[in-house]
C-alpha cells in the first residue's frame, strides 16, 4: 500500500500548481481511472476507506473520495 | 567498397530551383545549377574515367582523371569540380584526354600490387576498372623504383584492415571521416611521395579516434579499406535493402549476401533516416546473430532450479497455453500478460498485445518504452496532441539554434550525430543542457555555445527557468501563440512561468547552472532563427520525465518553433522500434494509434475485427505487474525479446517478482537474465530472419526484410500465432504483409500503409492517410492534431531521492557508442574491444577525496543496493555526479537504481540515485551471488545442449 500512495501523492504534487483547486483534484482523479489497473484503484480505495487515506497528500484524498462516489 | 549494386554518380546532387542546359559530347543534358560536370555527364550516361571522386563526398579534384575539354576554354579542367553552365559544350574523349589520362594511370600502377585476381574487390575495384576505362596497356615507369606496396597492413580494427600497400592517396576516407562521420581521425601525413593515410597521430586504426563508422571503408575505392568478413567470405552474390536493428535512428542498410550467409552491411545511399551513412554497431556488430550462444530449440522446465529440457515447438507451445488458462482459472483472468518488445518488428508487436487483449482476455500488456520514452507518449500527447516527435531528421538542416537536452548523440544515435553535426559545421548554434561535459558539447570545429551543466533532476527547474526568460522578457512568438494555441493555458502558463521562483537567479542555487548562462540561452533559443529541441532518456528517465517533456513542448509552441522544418520537439528513441511498439498498442490503457481502451468507439471497431470482447479498463504496467506478482495476483507472464532483470531497475525486486511467478515464458535469441527465472523458452529470430516493419524515431516505418531463415524454425510472429492457435484464438496470418493491412484497417494514422506501399515510397512518416498519402515528414503544420496547442503547468518538485551524509553522490546512467542496451547483442560482438566492462567514471576531485585511483575497484551503494565497478577519472563529470552504463549483466548497474519513478507513467528514474562510493577490493555480495546463479544456469543449459547434441 506504501507504493500505491508515493504513486497517488506524485500524481498529487504535479497537479498540486493548478491554481484551479477542483481542477486540480478532478486531473488527479482523471489520471487514476485512464491509468491505474482496477486492482490498484480498488486497493487504494479500500485504504482510503479504511484509514481515511493515511499518508495520502490532500489532493489525492480528495481524488479517491471522487472515485468512490463514482 | 560501396555496396556492389549501386552506381556512383560522381558528385553529390545538388538542390538548385534553376536549370541549366549544355552539351555533352554532342548530347543535350538538362540538370540544376551547379551540379558538376562528372555528375552531369554521368545522368547522361557518359562515365567519366574518376578516382578521387564519388557522389557522397565533395568534389576534391585530386587525382586528375576526370579531365574533360570545354569548347571555347584553354586547358583540361577537372569536371569533377567544374559546374555546369549554360551552353556548355563538354567533350569527355579526345586522344588528348586519353593519354593524359593513361599517364596519370601510368603513375598510379606503378605503385600499386599487380594481385588484382587475389585481391578481396576484384571485379569492384574502382582502380581495376579505371586502368580498363583508359586502356592502359603498359606502364613505362616500370615497378624496381621505390614504392609502397611493402607498407604493412594495419589489422588492428576488428572489423576492417587498412592495407596502405594499395592506397592511392585519393583523401576519400580522410574526406569522409571529416564530412560524413565528422570524426575528423584521419589524416593525410606527409607530403608528396611521402604522403600516407594516417589514423590519429600515425596509430593504430584501433587505438585511434577513429569511431569504426565505416564511412571510410566504403568511400575506399580499392582495397586498402576492406571489411575483414569480406575479406573472408568473398564478394556478395545478392542484396538485400533492411532496416538496423540497433537504435532509433533506423538506419537503412543493403544486407550483401552469399547464399544465406551475410557478407557484410552496407549503408543504403538511398535510406531516407541515414542516406547511406552507419555506426560501429549497425555497420558491423552482426555477429551475434549466428552467435554459438544463441539458443534454437524451445525448453521447458518446472522450475527455475530444475535442468532445461528440449521439446519439440508442439509440446512448447501447448504447455505455454496450458498453464496460462491454468493460470487464469485459478487465479483469474487478470493474472497473467505479456510484454511487446521494441526490438521486434510492428507486426509482431502488434501480435503480442492482440495475443493478450483478445487471447488472455486482458489489457495486462506493457512494452520497454515504459522504463524510457513512456513520458514522452504522455507529454506530448497532452500539449500537442500526437504521442510522437514532430519532425524527420532532414529537418535539422534547416535549425539555427539545436536545443540538446538529456541526450548523448554521438554516443546513443550516431548516425543523426552526424548529421546534426554537419550542421553545426556549417554554423548553426548549440545548447547542452546536460549533466556531463558531453562530447558533442566540444567536438572538433563544434563548440556549444552554451553548455548548462545542471545537477541531475533539476531538469524541469531549468526548462522553467528558460521559459522564465521567454515570458518576462516579451519573447513569446504571441502571434503563433495567439492563432495556434488554447488562450486561457497559456494565460494560466504564462502567469505560472513569470512568477520569481522560477526565475533563473532564483533557482540556480538548486540547478547549478549561472542564471546569466541560463538566460542568454533563453535568449538565443527564442531569437536565433529556427530553433530545435532534441532530447532523449536524460528528460525522460526522472520523477518528473513528463513534465519535462511537457515543459520542452510548451518551449517550443511559445516561440513559435513548431510546425515547419528546421524547428520541432525531437525525441531520440532509445530502441529500434520503440517508437513502433508503443504505436502498435503495447500500453496497457491504448489500442493501437493510442487510443484509450475506454473509448467504446474504437473498442467496438477491434472488437468487430477480433471477434471477442475487450476489456474497457487499464491493465497492470510493468512495474504494476512486479508489484502484483509479489502479492499474489500475477502468475505468468509472455515476454518477447525483452530482458527485465537487466535493463529495469532495483533488479532485485524484479527477480524477487520473476521468482514468484508460476510461468514465465521467455521469447529471446539467447538464455538472457530474465530467461534464467523462466520456465519455458521459445527461441526468437534475429532481424535478418523475418519480414515486417519497423518505425524510427522520425515516425518513418521501413521495411525488415528476410535474408535468412529463421535459425529455430520461425519468426517471432509465427510463435505468438501458434500460442493464440493453442488457446483457441484463430490467427492465421501467412504473411507479416497482412498484420499491416490489418493494422491499417484498424489505425487512422497507418491508413495508408501496406507492405507495397513501402516498397513503393521507401519508407513512410506516419501519419499516412487520404489527407497524407505520401506520408508526414513534419507534424502540426497548420494545426495541432490537438486543435489548439496546449500548454502545461510544469511545477518543479524535487526528487524524493536527495544525497544525504550516507549517499552524498548522484548517480546518473546512460549508454556508450558501442555498446546497446542490455548489450545482449553488441556484447556478442568483437565491439567489447572498445568497452568490455562497465564503468563508474566520477570527477577526479570526488575520487581524490575517497582515495580512489583510475582503475580501483569501487563500491557503489545506494539506498536499494550495492554493487563494484571500476573507477574511470574523467573531468567530463561534475563533482558530485558519478555515472555508469548498464551494459553487462554482472555489473549491477540497476542493483543500485531505485523504484522511483515518474509521476504519470512510472517510468523509472534511472538518472537520479544517491549513492556512497569507497575503494573496495572485492566483489559485492550482490555479484557473488549474480556470479553463482548465473553459472548455474548455464549449467542447467549445458546439461540440454549435451543432451540435444
Amino acid at each position: 500500500m506504501e507504493r500505491l500512495v508515493g504513486m497517488a501523492n506524485d500524481i498529487a504534487r504535479y497537479f498540486a500548481s493548478e491554481p484551479d483547486h477542483d481542477e486540480a483534484v478532478a486531473g488527479i482523479a482523471t489520471h487514476l481511472r485512464r491509468f491505474w489497473e482496477p486492482r490498484m484503484r480498488a486497493a487504494l480505495l479500500a485504504h482510503w476507506r479504511e484509514t481515511g487515506g493515511a499518508g495520502l497528500h490532500e489532493l489525492a484524498r480528495e481524488a479517491v473520495a471522487r472515485l468512490a462516489q463514482a | 567498397m560501396r555496396s556492389f549494386v549501386e552506381t556512383d554518380l560522381g558528385t553529390p546532387a545538388v538542390n538548385a530551383g534553376e536549370t541549366v542546359a549544355l552539351e555533352i559530347d554532342g548530347q543535350h543534358v538538362r540538370v540544376p545549377a551547379g551540379t558538376s560536370l562528372l555528375r552531369a555527364a554521368a545522368l547522361a550516361g557518359t562515365a567519366i574515367p574518376r578516382l578521387c571522386a564519388t557522389d557522397t563526398l565533395e568534389a576534391f579534384g585530386s587525382c586528375r582523371l576526370c579531365l574533360v575539354e570545354i569548347e571555347g576554354r584553354k586547358g583540361y579542367p577537372a569536371s569533377c569540380t567544374t559546374p555546369a553552365a549554360a551552353g556548355m559544350k563538354v567533350r569527355t574523349q579526345s586522344p588528348k584526354l586519353a593519354q593524359l589520362r593513361r599517364g596519370v594511370m601510368e603513375l598510379y600502377i606503378s605503385d600499386h600490387p599487380l594481385d588484382c585476381l587475389t585481391c578481396p574487390t576484384n571485379g569492384h575495384c574502382e582502380l581495376q576498372d579505371m586502368a580498363g576505362a583508359v586502356g592502359l596497356r603498359e606502364v613505362r615507369y616500370g615497378y624496381d623504383g621505390a614504392s609502397h606496396r611493402q607498407a604493412q597492413k594495419d589489422e588492428s580494427n576488428p572489423y576492417f584492415t587498412f592495407d596502405p600497400s594499395k592506397c592511392i592517396v585519393c583523401s576519400r576516407c580522410v574526406r569522409a571521416c571529416d564530412e560524413v562521420q565528422g570524426t575528423f581521425a584521419l589524416t593525410i601525413q606527409g607530403r608528396g611521395f611521402d604522403s600516407k593515410v594516417s589514423a590519429g597521430q600515425d596509430e593504430a586504426f584501433l587505438g585511434s579516434e577513429c569511431v569504426s563508422c565505416g564511412a571510410c571503408v566504403q568511400a575506399c575505392p580499392t582495397a586498402t579499406l576492406s571489411e575483414k568478413s569480406l575479406i573472408a567470405l568473398g564478394q556478395p552474390e545478392r542484396s538485400v535493402v533492411t532496416t538496423c536493428a540497433y537504435c532509433g535512428v533506423g538506419c537503412s542498410f543493403r544486407a550483401e549476401m552469399k547464399g544465406e550467409e551475410l557478407v557484410r552491411m552496407v549503408p543504403d545511399q538511398n535510406g531516407q533516416a541515414n542516406h547511406g551513412h552507419s555506426c560501429v554497431k549497425g555497420r558491423f556488430a552482426l555477429g551475434y546473430a549466428t552467435h554459438r550462444d544463441r539458443i534454437t530449440t524451445p525448453m521447458l522446465r518446472k522450475r527455475i532450479s530444475d535442468p532445461w529440457q528440449a521439446v519439440s515447438w508442439e509440446v512448447a507451445i501447448a504447455h505455454v497455453a496450458a498453464e496460462f488458462r491454468r493460470l487464469q482459472q485459478a487465479y483469474g483472468r487478470h493474472s497473467i500478460g505479456g510484454i511487446t518488445s521494441s526490438r521486434c518488428t510492428n507486426e509482431e508487436t502488434y501480435l503480442v498485445q492482440k495475443l493478450v487483449r483478445a487471447a488472455f482476455g486482458t489489457n495486462n500488456v506493457d512494452t520497454c518504452a515504459r522504463v524510457c520514452h513512456s513520458p514522452t507518449g504522455y507529454g506530448l500527447k497532452q500539449t500537442l496532441g500526437e504521442s510522437a516527435g514532430t519532425q524527420n531528421f532532414d529537418s535539422v538542416e534547416q535549425a539555427d539554434v539545436v536545443l540538446v537536452i538529456g541526450a548523448n548523440p554521438t554516443d546513443g544515435h550516431p548516425v543523426f550525430a552526424s548529421r546534426l553535426k554537419q550542421r553545426l559545421r556549417q554554423g548553426a548554434k548549440l545548447i547542452v543542457i546536460d549533466p556531463r561535459r558531453i562530447d558533442l558539447v566540444r567536438t572538433p570545429h563544434i563548440q556549444a555555445q552554451h553548455h548548462l551543466k545542471l545537477r541531475p533532476g533539476t531538469n524541469v527547474a531549468v526548462l522553467n527557468a528558460l521559459a522564465h526568460v521567454i515570458v518576462t522578457e516579451h519573447l513569446v512568438d504571441e502571434a503563433f501563440v495567439a492563432a495556434r494555441c488554447e488562450g486561457p493555458a497559456f494565460a494560466k502558463w504564462r502567469d505560472f512561468v513569470a512568477q520569481e521562483r522560477n526565475a533563473p537567479e532564483a533557482l540556480q542555487a538548486e540547478t547549478g547552472v549561472p542564471a546569466d548562462e541560463v538566460r542568454a540561452a533563453a535568449r538565443l533559443y527564442a531569437t536565433g532563427g529556427n530553433a530545435a529541441i532534441y532530447y532523449g532518456l536524460g528528460v525522460t528517465e526522472h520523477s518528473q520525465g513528463s513534465t519535462a517533456v511537457m515543459a520542452i513542448a510548451n518551449l517550443a509552441m511559445a516561440t513559435g518553433n513548431i510546425g515547419r522544418v528546421g524547428v520541432g520537439v525531437n525525441p531520440l528513441r532509445g530502441q529500434n522500434n520503440v517508437q513502433g511498439s508503443c504505436d502498435m498498442g503495447s500500453f496497457p490503457h491504448e489500442f493501437p494509434g493510442y487510443r484509450h481502451v475506454s473509448d467504446s468507439a474504437v473498442r467496438q471497431s477491434f472488437e468487430a475485427a477480433w471477434g471477442v470482447p475487450l476489456h474497457d479498463e487499464p491493465g497492470l504496467r510493468i512495474p504494476n505487474m512486479f508489484e502484483a506478482a509479489l502479492d499474489g495476483s500475477f502468475r505468468g507472464i509472455y515476454i518477447e525479446g525483452e530482458d527485465i532483470a537487466q535493463s529495469d531497475p532495483d533488479t532485485q525486486h524484479v527477480t524477487a517478482a520473476l521468482s514468484a511467478m508460476e510461468c514465465v515464458v521467455v521469447q529471446d535469441l539467447f538464455l538472457n537474465e530474465t530467461a534464467k527465472f523462466a520456465h519455458v523458452f521459445l527461441p526468437g529470430s534475429s532481424f535478418l530472419e523475418k519480414d515486417g516493419t519497423f518505425t524510427n524515431a522520425e515516425r518513418r516505418i521501413s521495411r525488415v526484410r528476410k535474408v535468412m531463415q529463421p535459425k529455430a524454425g520461425y519468426a517471432d510472429w509465427e510463435i505468438t500465432q501458434l500460442i493464440a492457435q493453442a488457446l483457441g484464438y484463430p490467427m492465421n496470418y501467412t504473411h507479416p504483409s497482412q498484420i499491416m493491412d490489418e493494422i491499417a484497417a484498424l489505425t487512422p494514422t497507418f491508413a495508408g500503409v501496406s507492405f507495397a506501399r513501402l516498397d513503393e515510397l521507401g519508407s513512410i512518416q506516419w501519419p499516412c492517410n487520404d489527407e497524407h498519402p505520401l506520408g508526414t515528414p513534419t507534424m502540426h503544420v497548420d494545426e495541432f492534431v490537438r486543435g489548439k496547442g496546449r500548454f502545461m503547468l510544469t511545477e518543479y518538485v524535487p526528487t524524493e531521492e536527495k544525497v544525504n551524509a550516507r549517499f552524498p553522490l548522484l548517480l546518473t546512467t546512460g549508454r556508450i557508442l558501442s555498446q546497446y542496451n542490455v548489450g545482449a547483442q553488441t556484447r556478442r560482438t568483437p565491439n567489447v574491444l572498445w568497452h568490455d566492462e562497465d564503468v563508474l567514471e566520477l570527477h577526479p576531485f570526488d575520487a581524490e577525496q575517497r582515495g580512489i585511483a583510475d582503475g580501483d575497484w569501487v563500491g557503489v551503494e545506494s539506498r536499494a543496493g550495492d554493487t563494484v565497478l571500476r573507477a574511470r577519472l574523467s573531468d567530463r563529470m561534475q563533482p558530485g555526479v558519478v555515472y555508469t552504463t548498464f551494459h553487462f549483466p554482472e555489473s549491477g548497474a540497476n542493483v543500485v537504481t531505485t523504484e522511483n519513478s515518474d509521476w504519470a507513467t512510472n517510468c523509472p528514474e534511472y538518472k537520479v540515485t544517491a549513492v556512497q562510493a569507497t575503494r573496495v577490493s572485492q566483489p559485492s555480495d550482490w555479484q557473488r551471488r549474480h556470479q553463482a546463479f548465473t553459472e548455474h544456469q548455464l549449467e542447467l543449459l549445458r546439461h540440454v545442449r549435451s543432451t540435444a547434441g
